[in-house]
């Protein structure tokens, strides 16, 4: 489902998911909580966590699937409840690491799966290959306020426009132009390692992990607000 | 003063103005909003609409000549009042509206014009005869909370100061590099086709009407919390 390895001071949480489209439910969830929380618990000053995937998706979205294996369509509504409420949690840790995140996106990210490189400080996208798409018009479902928040947190203008209310598959060339991800490289190898040495560079500024978690939420105010997650009040170390 | 015309899946609302001016007193506004509710009575999946206008202006804003002809200072006061809540409801109308809006602006827009143009999900405008100008500075009027709202919903930075703070006359080209519009286009005819293509590529989509009105309103969260509308819990209708 994920792997979490330590390489130095770099945290690699690598998405393997279940199947080809890497999908989320509970368990896969799950999973990379876990993982989180071990990085969590094992940071230092300095340390900073690069997420990567392999092949052709980064994460497709909810496990359909699993929502839709029940008996009744109430029951289906509740796993999708049950999935959202778990993708919560997830964008939650991420917000709440105490290091710098960055998203190597090799891949597509659709739906659900697209939150999770945007909850990454910074995202680097494959140039060639790979389109975040958000789904939801297209599905006839509304986007969830808590989401719109965190879209609103990240984008703003004709570019958040562009990226919910207009059923674009969008390309990475154009998503820089959005200021969605911060660059576009070619290739897995040249997006995996760009990722890689942006996190090592973050790392060396020797951070408190603790004072950059808090910055952070600053940028998602709106959302932490929504989700009570409050501002933790730091002594001044120096 | 403005007429809906129905296309196919398109609605047309051409403002036609009164004299060659086309200016928001309670005749317009009501006979725009009045087309907006027809619009969204007749609206089915896969439905759009355009805002075209011909010649010289888009929309000049409020009919001051109106609001200054009242009896006394205290009516003239009622009378602009009245404008605000007029532009407020046609705000809410074109927010609410189940169907993806694009305006394609031939010729100016200024204060309220241009709070009108930038209603609409999608601005496409003349490159050249055609300027956004947010004239209420120039004036001595202050933009009303619900429009600031608007203005920074739609645009950010140094562009939200340059339309808003600086008195400019905002011509095409800038106006694409500032963000507030798609795309620029040399001719009325050019920019009205434009519009009516870019509205029927939008239209075969076919999305839910209702879903693309409670995600749009999702980019204007301010502006909806101001003017007081809820959103809509949607249900999966299909998963």
């Amino acid at each position: 489902m994920c792997s979490l390895e330590k390489r130095g001071n770099l945290f690699i949480l690598t998405l393997t998911g279940q199947n080809v489209e890497h999908r989320l439910n509970p368990e896969v969830l799950s999973s990379i909580i876990s993982a989180l929380s071990r990085a969590k618990a094992e940071s230092t000053r300095g340390s900073a966590l690069v997420t990567v995937s392999h092949a052709k998706f980064f994460c497709n979205g909810f496990d359909l699937d699993w929502v839709n294996a029940t008996g009744s369509k109430q029951e289906a509504q509740q796993r999708f409840d049950y999935s959202l409420d778990c993708l919560t949690q997830l964008v939650q840790a991420f917000i709440s690491l105490p290091m710098p995140t960055v998203a190597a996106v090799n891949g597509h990210a659709a739906a659900a799966g697209l939150v999770i490189p945007l909850c990454h400080d910074y995202v680097v996208m494959r140039r060639d290959r790979g389109v975040l798409y958000v789904n939801d018009l297209e599905m006839g479902l509304k986007i969830p306020e808590l989401y719109m928040a965190f879209f609103r947190a990240k984008t703003s203008g004709w570019a958040l426009r562009d990226l919910v209310l207009r059923g674009l598959k969008i390309k990475g060339e154009e998503l820089l132009k959005m200021g969605i991800v911060d660059a576009v490289y070619d290739g897995e190898e040249g997006v995996i390692n760009a990722g890689m040495k942006m996190a090592d560079d973050l790392a060396r500024r020797k951070w408190d992990g603790e004072v950059y978690a808090e910055i952070r939420k600053g940028l998602y105010s709106e959302f932490c607000g929504m989700l009570g997650i409050a501002s933790k009040a730091i002594g001044t170390p120096k | 003063m403005c007429s809906l015309e129905k296309r196919g899946n398109l609605f047309i609302l051409i403002l036609t103005g009164q004299n060659g001016e086309h200016r928001l007193n309670p005749n317009l506004f009501s006979s725009i909003i009045s087309a907006l509710s027809r619009a969204k009575a007749e609206s089915t999946r896969g439905s759009a609409l355009v805002t075209v206008s011909h010649g010289k202006f888009f929309c000049n804003g409020f009919d001051l000549d109106w609001v200054n002809a009242a009896g006394s200072d205290e009516e003239t006061q009622q009378r602009f009042n009245l404008l605000l809540d007029y532009l407020k409801q046609l705000v809410l109308a074109f927010i609410s509206l189940p169907m993806p809006t694009i305006a394609a602006v031939n010729g100016h827009a200024a204060a309220g014009g241009v709070v009108l143009a930038l209603c609409h999900d999608y601005v496409l405008m003349r490159r050249y005869r055609s300027v956004l100008y947010m004239i209420d500075l120039d004036l001595g009027i202050k933009i009303p909370e619900p429009f600031m709202a608007l203005f920074r919903a739609k645009i950010s930075g140094s562009a939200r100061r340059d339309l808003l703070l600086r008195g400019l006359k905002i011509k095409g080209e800038e106006a694409l590099k500032m963000g507030l519009v798609e795309a620029v286009y040399d001719g009325e005819e050019e920019v009205t086709n434009a519009g009516i293509k870019m509205a029927d590529d939008l239209a075969k989509r076919t999305w839910h009407g209702e879903v693309y009105a409670e995600i749009r309103k999702g980019l204007y969260s301010e502006l909806c919390d101001i003017l007081g509308i809820a959103s809509i819990p949607i249900a999966t209708p299909k998963l």
